[in-house]
C-alpha cells in the first residue's frame, strides 16, 4: 500500500468539478482508493463521497492506494493534485 | 405587492410572471414481487437520464460556456456513483419497494448529508442530488419535467430551480429569475449572472400571482406584483437607461482612455470594500485609485487584526492582478465614527483629531494596517495613501514608520513589495506645499469633497448652504492646476479621486490642466469614458 499526502490549495476547496475529475482520474486505476480528510474516509472513486467530504482550501488530505498499478496510480494522482488542487 | 429579497444578480425587468410548474412529483410507495426486474427498470432510467443529461450539456455548453455546463456532467457521474445505485438497488431487493420510491428516498437521505454540511457551497449541493433523483423518477413515471407555457417572455417565478431545469429552459423566453429559496451559490444564481438576468432570491411570492404584471429590481432587491402604470412607467425609463448602459458596456468595455488627439489618462475605480471589486471589473476601469479602507474598521466590532486586514487587502491585489490598487489608509473621524475608537465628542469635528492624525498618534493602530498592507503587496500591485495630510513634517514621519515596518518585515522574514507612495490632497495647506510635499511622494490624489468644503468654508453637510457650495468654485479650479503643476515639477502623478473626478462637464478641463488620473464610481466608468474618447484636445 501507498499512501501520499497533499494540502488543498484551491480557494474553493474540492468543489463539484474538481471532485468529479479527482474520481474520474482514480476510477482509471484498478486499484482501491481512498481518500481521508483527518476524521472520514472515503473510497476515492465515488463523486459523492468524496463531495462529502468537505475538504476545504489548506486542508491535507491523505490518499491511499492499495492492489494492482498501485505505484503508477500513486505517481498519477499526485500529479493530478499537484496541477488542479 | 411589494417583497424585498437579496439580488444575485441585479437588473431590471418587467412582464408577466409564469410561475414555474414542476410536474407533480409525489412518489407513492408500492410493494414489488419481481424486484430484478424493478432493478433492471431503475437501471434503464438511470442510462435514460445520463443520455438527457449528456445532450443537456451539450446545449449548456453552446449557451453559457464549460465553467457552467461542467454540472452537467457531474451530475451524470453522481449518477454512476456506486454508494447511490447500490442503496437504491439495495432497498429495491430488500424492502421489495417500487423504483420510483427507492430512487427518492435514497436521494433524500443523501440530500441531508451535504445540507447537514457546515459549508455553504456543499449545502447548496444538495439541490444537485435531489435534482438527478427527481429526473431518474420522472422518467420512471412517464412524465417531462416542467417547461415555460407562453408565447412572449416572463419572470419567471419558482420555488427553487434546479440546474437542470434552469438549463432546459428557453432562454429566450426569459426576462428574470425569482424563487422562494436558493442561495447566492445556487446554480440559478451562477446562470443567472453568465446569462446576464436578474435575478432576487428569498421572495416570498404569493400562490396566486402567475399570469401578473411584475417588476424585478435587482438594484433594491424587490419584487412587486400588479405595479400601477405609473410605476410600469418609472421602470421602463430605468430598463431604457440600463439597456442603454449595456449598449455603452458592450462599446467601451475594452477601449482605451484616449483622447481623439492621443492624450491617453488612467481612468481608475473608487471602491469600499472587496465586494465591490467585481463591479469594478465588469465596469471596465483600469485599475482602482480609491480603496477605501475604512469598511474593515466600520463593520468590526473591535480593531481589525493585521491578518483580517491582510486577507482583505491580498484578496484584492489577486482579483486584480497586474492592475494599480490604491489603498488609502485609515479615514475616520468627522462623519465616520467607531465606537471602540472612543473619540472625545468635538465641536467642529470636520476640523478635528481624523485620519492621518489619528494614525500618527496611535502607532500601533497605524502599524498594524501598514504591515498588512505591505505584506498584501507582494500579491499584486498595491500603491499605499495617506489622507489629510497638511505638512511636510506628517510625511516624513509616516515614511519613517513605513520603513520600520519594513525592516520589522525583512527580519521576520515575510514578503513584501517597494510599494508607491502617495498622498491625498484634501485641505488648502497641501495645495499650497504641493511642490514640497511632491518631493517625498510618488503620487497625489485630490480629494475634491474635502478640498471645497475647506477652500470655501462651507460644511458640506449643512444643507441650508447648498446653494453657495459651488464645486466649480473658480478659487477650486485655480487650486486643482496648482497641484497638478507642484505634482508634476517634483515627478509626481496626480489624480483625482473626489466626486468632481466624474462630473464630464469638467474631464476636458481636467485633461488640459494635466491630470494624469481620475478616479470615480464603478458605474460612472463608462460615462466619463465616453467623455474623455469624444474630446479633441488640439482645438
Amino acid at each position: 500500500m501507498i499512501e501520499i499526502k497533499y494540502t488543498i490549495k484551491d480557494p474553493m476547496g474540492i468543489h463539484a468539478r474538481p471532485a468529479g475529475e479527482l474520481v474520474k482520474a482514480c476510477a482509471a486505476f484498478p486499484c482501491k482508493i481512498m481518500i481521508s480528510n483527518g476524521t472520514k474516509s472515503m473510497d476515492a472513486k465515488r463523486i459523492m463521497g468524496v463531495m462529502s467530504l468537505g475538504v476545504k482550501q489548506g486542508t491535507e488530505i491523505s490518499m491511499s492506494f492499495d492492489g494492482e498499478q498501485e505505484a503508477e496510480a500513486s505517481a498519477a494522482i499526485a500529479a493530478f493534485l499537484e496541477e488542479k488542487l | 405587492m411589494e417583497f424585498v429579497g437579496k439580488c444575485v444578480f441585479e437588473g431590471i425587468a418587467i412582464g408577466r410572471i409564469a410561475v414555474f410548474d414542476k410536474g407533480d412529483n409525489q412518489v407513492k410507495r408500492v410493494r414489488i414481487t419481481d424486484t430484478a426486474a424493478e432493478v433492471k427498470r431503475f437501471e434503464d432510467a438511470k442510462e435514460a437520464a445520463k443520455a438527457q443529461l449528456a445532450a443537456l450539456y451539450e446545449k449548456a455548453l453552446a449557451e453559457v460556456g464549460e465553467e457552467n455546463a461542467a454540472i452537467m456532467e457531474i451530475h451524470q457521474m453522481m449518477l454512476d456513483d456506486l454508494d447511490y445505485v447500490e442503496t437504491i438497488t439495495g432497498m429495491i431487493e430488500s424492502d421489495e419497494v417500487n423504483a420510483e420510491f427507492a430512487v427518492h428516498a435514497t436521494g433524500e437521505s443523501f440530500a441531508e448529508i451535504f445540507a447537514s454540511m457546515d459549508d455553504d457551497y456543499m449545502k447548496a449541493r444538495s439541490a444537485d442530488v435531489r435534482d438527478i433523483s427527481s429526473r431518474v423518477i420522472a422518467i420512471l413515471s412517464g412524465k417531462n419535467a416542467g417547461g415555460i407555457d407562453s408565447d412572449e417572455p416572463v419572470i419567471l417565478v419558482a420555488d427553487d430551480l434546479a440546474p437542470s431545469e434552469t438549463v432546459q429552459l428557453d432562454k429566450s423566453k426569459i426576462l428574470g429569475f425569482v424563487t422562494r429559496h436558493g442561495s447566492s451559490n445556487s446554480h440559478t444564481a451562477i446562470l443567472a449572472r453568465t446569462m446576464n438576468i436578474p435575478a432576487l432570491i428569498g421572495i416570498d411570492y404569493p400562490a396566486d400571482c402567475n399570469g401578473k404584471m411584475a417588476i424585478v429590481d435587482g438594484a433594491k432587491g424587490t419584487f412587486i406584483i400588479d405595479p400601477p402604470m405609473s410605476v410600469i412607467d418609472e421602470y421602463h425609463r430605468k430598463f431604457e437607461e440600463q439597456e442603454e448602459q449595456k449598449k455603452l458596456l458592450l462599446e467601451l468595455k475594452d477601449k482605451e482612455d484616449v483622447t481623439i488627439d492621443g492624450r491617453s489618462i488612467h481612468l481608475y475605480a473608487n471602491v469600499g470594500g472587496v465586494g465591490d471589486v467585481p463591479a469594478v471589473l465588469d465596469g471596465g476601469a483600469t485599475g482602482i485609485g480609491l480603496f477605501r479602507s475604512e469598511f474593515l474598521y466600520l463593520e468590526s466590532s473591535t480593531y481589525p487584526s493585521e491578518e483580517q486586514q491582510f486577507e482583505a487587502y491580498k484578496a484584492v491585489a489577486e482579483m486584480m492582478g497586474d492592475k494599480k490598487v490604491v489603498i488609502r489608509t485609515l479615514d475616520i473621524g468627522a462623519d465616520k465614527q467607531v465606537d471602540y475608537f472612543d473619540l472625545a465628542k468635538e465641536e467642529n469635528p470636520a476640523m478635528g483629531y481624523r485620519a492621518i492624525r489619528i494614525c500618527l498618534t496611535r502607532p500601533d493602530v497605524f502599524k498594524t494596517q501598514l504591515r498588512a498592507l505591505y505584506r498584501a503587496s507582494a500579491y499584486g500591485n498595491i500603491s499605499i495613501m495617506f489622507p489629510m495630510i497638511i505638512s511636510e513634517s506628517e510625511v516624513i514621519r509616516i515614511k519613517e514608520i513605513c520603513e520600520e515596518v519594513k525592516s520589522e518585515l525583512s527580519s521576520e522574514g515575510k514578503e513584501f513589495k517597494e510599494c508607491e507612495i502617495g498622498i491625498m490632497i484634501e485641505t488648502p495647506a497641501a495645495v499650497m506645499l504641493a511642490e514640497e510635499l511632491g518631493r517625498h511622494v510618488d503620487f497625489f490624489s485630490v480629494g475634491t469633497n474635502d478640498l471645497t468644503q475647506y477652500t470655501l468654508a462651507i460644511d458640506r453637510q449643512n444643507a441650508a448652504l447648498d446653494n453657495i457650495y459651488d464645486s466649480h468654485h473658480p478659487a477650486l479650479l485655480k487650486m486643482l492646476q496648482m497641484i497638478v503643476d507642484g505634482g508634476h515639477k517634483s515627478g509626481c502623478w496626480v489624480g483625482i479621486c473626489g466626486e468632481l473626478g466624474a462630473d464630464t462637464t469638467l474631464t476636458e478641463e481636467f485633461l488640459r490642466m494635466g491630470f494624469d488620473e481620475l478616479s470615480v464610481s464603478p458605474s460612472m466608468i463608462l460615462k466619463v469614458r465616453k467623455t474623455i474618447r469624444s474630446i479633441d484636445l488640439s482645438k
